[in-house]
């Protein structure tokens, strides 16, 4: 099970990187949201996944979930949510602003 | 009075959430901040005092014994970062209010700034590598917020680009965090470097060590990635340039300064190498840049670059004076780094402009903004005996130690570069005739140069006082060599 959900985590991470790539803001922004789950599903991953366990270390339970990367993806992804939606609206604004979504358009000069 | 641990971080974050409601009344929002700028760094001068009296403070919250709960430790590295955090945060809530910020001051300013505060200390007091990321996210969020605000066409622009890169560097470091707890199973510092000692495949320790090496290269501007900085830097009003030049790249450097003294420690000959070639690339390529411009602004951007291959260096060759001297350099860099972004600012001000060739004789006008700006030029370059000599001294003689004779040439000519590149704006834009710039409007001065005199003085005291300073950065110098004092400090054994 851990592996098929690596190996999933990559492909996110690889769709995400070459979304990243591109010269659309909208797809730039669309990477960074796949790239945020691809590291949350790493994450969920590295603590074993197991089925039907407690999430708790008390004694004599020797088989247990652990609850500390459940505990930092929840972190995690509350922060990316608010950065993703930041983005999105930095995103738009900039977009009016500047009357272009296409990054090589947006690299701008040196005295401004 | 372990408790004393969480006043540095809860102070400006309950001093922000009141400000948000005093966002319209400009009056009292100034007041309130400096205030509590002040109040903050009363608490990180006593922090500090009791700290070397009487040895690390930890809090443990919640209750939670060290490997469970999330810790905060204030050890004496920490403690000084926090009160020169907080010496900065005071001299730019008195800066703020004289710049043309006007419109931009009631949409939030003053409550970002403070949790920019809140998650620069908190990042310099955790002791919890998962928390270090949760306190890295509230000062890039508060500095999000900073960097765009006001909304220019070119701010916009630059801000996304500055918000994609940390975004994809904080991802990587929730990855590289993730790879770390699965090879150690734990995310507390001391914890970790504790079982580091014992895993079996160093290989793959290493490796994540460099991926985390990345993440905090990234936000610390090194070479080569630094090429986000400079713009993002200069777009933004003068006190904000000030407190993230300052503050935002010398988080991750601290960064890097405690992962690689405490936990990747093991196998020196590859990573601490490496810092030491990054070292030297990162102040040839800064001081590069800093030749290349005309925008005075982007020339103090550059200039972070090499500042930040100084501190390397001293990680790199990790010896006693090394390591002092990176430390030294460290709090010498915060503070000259604001003033001399509060200086350019206040220059690009009355000047009207920020490009060098449509500058000149502002002498004649400004004579004490030229001289202030000649010592600020002095301290950064290191000319005895301001304070950016002691740290330099310290860290080439640490390298030469070590035999790294090539460093220490790069070094001693990068210092010299810079003093050029920041005496180019003395001699284009302070000399020449009176009427060089033709009609010239004399602008109102008032109160901007206060907060730059408090810090100059402070980095001429910290290079003609060396001798009161130097057993401290000593003492923390040896602190760091040793990780077990940490470990034990922290795990209590």
């Amino acid at each position: 099970m851990e592996i098929i959900i690596s190996v999933l985590a990559g492909i996110l991470f690889a769709t995400a990187i070459y979304n990243i790539l591109q010269k659309q803001l909208l797809r730039i922004v669309i990477g960074t949201a796949l790239l945020s789950h691809g590291a949350h599903l790493f994450i969920f991953t590295m603590g074993k996944l197991k089925t039907g366990q407690p999430p708790v270390l008390t004694e004599g339970v020797t088989d247990y979930t652990d609850p500390l990367p459940q505990a930092l993806i929840l972190t995690s992804i509350v922060i990316s949510f608010g950065v993703t939606s930041l983005l999105l609206v930095l995103a738009y604004r900039t977009t009016k602003e500047n009357n272009t979504d296409n990054m090589e358009q947006l690299r701008g000069g040196e005295n401004e | 009075m372990s408790n004393l641990a969480v006043l540095p971080i809860i102070i400006p974050l309950i001093s922000a959430i009141i400000l948000i409601f005093f966002n319209s009344k400009v009056t009292i929002s100034r007041g309130l901040t400096k205030l509590f700028s002040l109040i903050s760094l009363g608490v990180a001068g006593y922090i500090f005092w009791y700290v070397l009296e009487n040895g690390t403070i930890i809090l443990e919250t919640g209750g939670w014994a060290a490997p469970y709960g999330i810790i905060l430790v204030v050890d004496s590295l920490a403690a000084i970062l926090v009160l020169t955090t907080n010496i900065i945060a005071v001299a730019c809530a008195f800066y703020a209010p004289h710049t043309g910020l006007q419109k931009r001051e009631n949409f939030y300013f003053y409550p970002l700034f403070l949790f920019l505060i809140t998650g620069v200390s908190g990042a310099f007091i955790t002791g919890d590598l998962f928390n270090l990321f949760v306190f890295f996210e509230v000062l890039l969020m508060a500095s999000y917020g900073l960097i765009v605000l006001g909304g220019d066409k070119v701010q916009l622009r630059e801000s996304l680009k500055y918000l994609l890169i940390n975004l994809f560097s904080s991802m990587l470091f929730v990855t590289a965090i993730a790879f770390l707890y699965a090879v150690v199973g734990t995310v507390n510092m001391a914890h970790i470097a504790e079982r580091v000692q014992e895993v079996e495949q160093q290989g793959i320790l290493t490796a994540i060590g460099i991926l985390l090496f990345f993440v905090f290269a990234t936000k610390a501007a090194l070479f080569p990635l630094y090429y986000w900085l400079p713009k993002s830097y200069v777009v933004p009003n003068p006190v904000v340039s000030a407190l993230f030049g300052a503050l935002l790249t010398k988080v991750g450097i601290y960064s890097i300064l405690r992962v690689f003294s405490l936990i990747f420690v093991y196998n020196i000959e590859l990573t601490h190498e490496l810092f030491i070639w990054i070292a030297g690339l990162s102040m040839i390529f800064g001081v590069i840049g800093a030749l290349s411009t005309n925008n005075i602004k982007l020339i103090i951007a550059y200039n972070i670059i090499p500042a930040i291959g100084f501190i390397i260096l001293g990680i790199g060759v990790l010896n006693q004076d090394a390591l002092s001297g990176s430390i030294y350099y460290l709090v010498h860099d915060m503070i000259i780094k604001s003033a001399l972004f509060l200086l350019v600012g206040v220059v690009a001000y009355v000047a009207g402009t920020s490009d060098l060739r449509k500058m000149g004789g502002l002498i004649h006008y400004y004579p004490f903004l030229g001289w202030m700006l000649f010592v600020a030029a002095f301290v950064l370059a290191g000319i005895p005996p301001f304070s950016g000599f002691i740290g330099k001294l310290l860290l080439l003689k640490g390298a030469f130690a070590d035999g790294e004779v090539v460093i220490v040439i790069i070094g001693l000519l990068t210092s010299l570069l810079i003093l050029y590149s920041i005496m180019k704006i003395f001699i284009n834009g302070f000399w020449g005739d009176k009427d060089t710039m033709g009609e010239f409007k004399k602008k109102s001065t008032k109160g901007l140069y206060t907060p730059i005199v408090f810090l100059l003085a402070l980095s001429v005291i910290l290079g003609v006082g060396a001798e009161y300073f130097y057993p401290i950065v000593d003492s923390v110098a040896a602190y760091l060599l040793d990780p077990d004092i940490y470990i034990d400090s922290v795990l209590k054994e």
